[in-house]
């Protein structure tokens, strides 16, 4: 009874605050303390607000190529690492447990400090072989940084994922391919992909999750960008505002959306029957 | 792939003391062996004997560590699977999840070269569900079919191809028995009618016995003995193969005589017992570990009282029924004999007739002709 007690309020700790948050977007009044009635006004000024806006276009865009790097890379990694035997096996698996267990804050300096010093590094060089005249590029954080640390971090997840699909699939359908007479790479593209396919996209919808909602690695290495964590990071010093609180809701409610259909594309993975991806 | 195998000599497959080894373990140790055109073979033995691999190294899956292999006189050795002539029904048939029965199929004829026209596909694919008694299925998904129409739908994708060879690992075995049963009849009608060289891999000896022309006994890796189902039955080379092809009962001795074709043995209670040597099996001389081997359809079953003369055989042995099971045709007794402990008799209907029908815990005399005992390896 006590136990239940206790697990109780845990939930209640876990999710009390969340509930608030959507209960007050929804709050006609202005103020975040007292809740005067529904209304979805906060929702439109936040869409209308073009700070928001763009801070949600640049999270969009980073998230979704991290995702698709990431699921490409990892997916490849994957497919590699499956052929590694002998006593280097453990390290690398090691090595991408380790790497997801890794805090952002961690993987946010390291990032910084490695892209700072290739920039330093690189920007002279390209600016004296650059020809005369013409302004040399100069590399600098910014989207593309925040997309390769967020690849970084993510690629781990896509491989455990692809991996633990590998390792589920019957490899007698292989060689029924290949006895079939289907070369390397048609039992590559008939087979293997199509069995793997929820598991790459499960990694792709997780990728794109954890990078929409990453702010500690975007803050080390956004530069002058902001996307929405760090939008909405900045704009709650100025006091927790009804909007704030809807924007919070929509990134729950499209995290939740992603993170349940990956569930259910690994459910379907372990099922003997996958008939998706065709 | 077809037409340049029709004018191929004799032998579609061919051994030359193949090796196969993983780490430490030779799961095929030095085998040769000549499978026919055409013909049912099987291999046959217990669990790990290396069945699998032999057929393996067939498909082309694995690559033998010494030794060459041969299909249609031409050797397939670093050949990958995918240029093999051959098809292969998995155990657990490894048909496509993702396709549908029809595709699964098509599969082989898609990766043609040239690719046969849609139309042309679409119409081997009908008669080859129509082969396997499968019309009307091809729009299903496999996860829909039973055991037995997978099992179908497997074999129709490997025959399509009209492949030299087919090769079947233990593709029976997750079936029930009475399926099983039908399924063997279709398997054996099937190869008659297109006329292929079948490989089986069973470790089912009635099933080996029942469908196949060739049979290769296996044992750890090395061939025991190969040849027709007729002549393991009935000429084992050694108490191996007699024991896993049917019932026999063995007296196991000592060498004490060799005369002609007659050996006879002594047992270590000193009780002599002479048989036919069996013209597969080494010479045996005075001293060799040997057995006798009597098959429980040729012994007799008497009342206590009947002597060897009275059953018209040369032995005569006291016992007692430890079971009996009736098998209609056939009863097959377990009898706890004074001197050479249990033997199994197998009494047709018509002997039956001879007595009044024993129970348990009856005494009765159990006989045989010498002539029908055979003397074996004791290994
Ligand atoms: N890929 C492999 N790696 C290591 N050992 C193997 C491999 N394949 C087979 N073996 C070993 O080789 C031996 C023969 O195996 P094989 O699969 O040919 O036996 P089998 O006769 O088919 O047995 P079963 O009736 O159980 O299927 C076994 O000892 C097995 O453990
Ligand atoms: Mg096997």
């Amino acid at each position: 009874m006590t136990m239940r007690l206790y697990t109780f309020a845990v939930y209640l700790f876990l999710y009390v605050p969340i509930g608030i948050i959507v209960l007050f977007s929804f709050n006609s009044g202005r103020h975040a303390s007292d809740f005067q009635g529904l209304s979805v006004k906060w929702y439109g000024k936040a869409l209308s607000n073009p700070f928001m806006m763009d801070a949600l276009t640049t999270s969009l865009i980073i998230a979704f190529s991290a995702a698709l790097l990431s699921s490409i890379m990892g997916t490849m990694a994957a497919l590699a690492l499956q052929r590694i035997r002998g006593p280097l096996k453990p390290l690398f698996d090691g090595m991408i447990y380790v790497s997801i267990m890794i805090p952002g804050i961690v993987i946010g300096i390291a990032t910084l400090v490695a892209l700072v010093t290739v920039f330093d590094f690189l920007n002279p060089i390209l600016a004296s072989v650059w020809p005369e005249g013409a302004n040399p590029p100069k590399l600098s954080l910014g989207y593309m940084s925040v997309i390769a640390a967020h690849t970084l971090f993510t690629m781990s997840l896509v491989i455990l994922l692809v991996r633990a699909r590998i390792a589920g699939m019957d490899r007698s359908l292989i060689e029924a391919a290949q006895d079939l007479y289907a070369t390397p790479w048609q039992t590559f593209r008939l087979i293997t992909l199509p069995q793997i396919f929820p598991a790459i996209l499960a990694g792709f919808l997780l990728s794109f999750t954890f990078s929409f909602d990453d702010f500690i690695i975007s803050f080390f290495v956004a530069g002058t960008n902001s996307t929405l964590p760090i939008y909405v990071f900045s704009s709650i010093r100025r006091g927790i505002t009804p909007e704030v609180n809807a924007i919070g809701t929509m990134v729950l409610a499209v995290s939740l959306i992603l993170l349940v259909t990956a569930q259910i594309l690994l459910r379907k993975n372990t099922g003997k029957s996958s008939a998706a991806a065709e | 792939m077809t037409a340049e195998i029709n004018n191929l000599p004799d032998a579609d497959i061919e051994f030359r003391d193949v090796s196969k080894r993983f780490g430490d373990v030779i799961a095929v140790d030095n085998v040769s062996l000549l499978i026919k055109r055409g013909e049912f073979f099987s291999f046959l033995g217990p669990s790990g004997c290396g069945k699998t691999t032999s057929l393996r190294l067939i498909a082309g899956f694995e690559q033998p560590t010494t030794g060459g292999v041969q299909i249609g006189g031409t050797s397939v050795i670093g050949v990958p699977p995918h240029k093999r002539p051959v098809n292969m029904v998995f155990q657990h048939y490894a048909l496509f999840p993702h396709m549908t029965v029809a595709e699964n199929i098509g599969f082989g004829l898609r990766q043609r070269k040239p690719k046969p026209s849609r139309s042309d596909m679409d119409k081997q694919v009908d008669e080859s569900l129509e082969m396997v008694r499968m019309s009307g299925y091809g729009n299903r998904r496999i996860w829909e079919m039973s055991g037995g129409q997978q099992q179908r739908v497997a074999l129709a994708r490997a025959l399509i191809n009209r492949p030299t060879v087919l090769l079947l690992d233990e593709p029976l075995a997750a079936l029930d028995r009475k399926l099983r049963r039908d399924m063997q009849i279709e398997l054996q009608t099937l190869q008659r009618e297109v006329g292929i060289t079948f490989i089986l891999v069973t470790h089912d000896q009635e099933e080996a016995l029942s469908m196949s022309d060739q049979i290769c006994i296996m044992r750890e890796g090395r061939v025991e003995q190969l040849g027709s189902p007729r002549e393991l039955y009935d000429l084992p080379v050694n108490r191996y193969v007699a024991d896993f092809v049917g019932k026999t009962n063995f007296i196991a001795g000592t060498v004490s005589q060799v005369s002609g074709g007659t050996i006879t043995l002594e047992t270590e209670k000193g009780m002599s017992f002479s048989g036919r040597h069996s013209p597969e099996t080494k010479m045996l001389s005075p001293g060799d570990n040997a057995c006798v081997a009597i098959r429980p359809e040729l012994m007799l079953i008497g009342s206590d009282s009947e002597s060897a003369a009275d059953m018209n055989t040369d032995i005569a042995l006291s016992g007692q029924i430890k079971n009996q099971i009736f098998l209609g045709e056939h009863t097959e007794y377990l009898v706890a004999t004074d001197i050479i402990g249990d033997v199994l008799v197998l009494s047709p209907k018509y002997i039956e007739s001879r007595h009044k029908g024993f129970g348990p815990g009856d005494r009765v005399s159990v006989g045989w002709k010498n002539e029908i005992a055979l003397v074996l390896e004791d290994s």
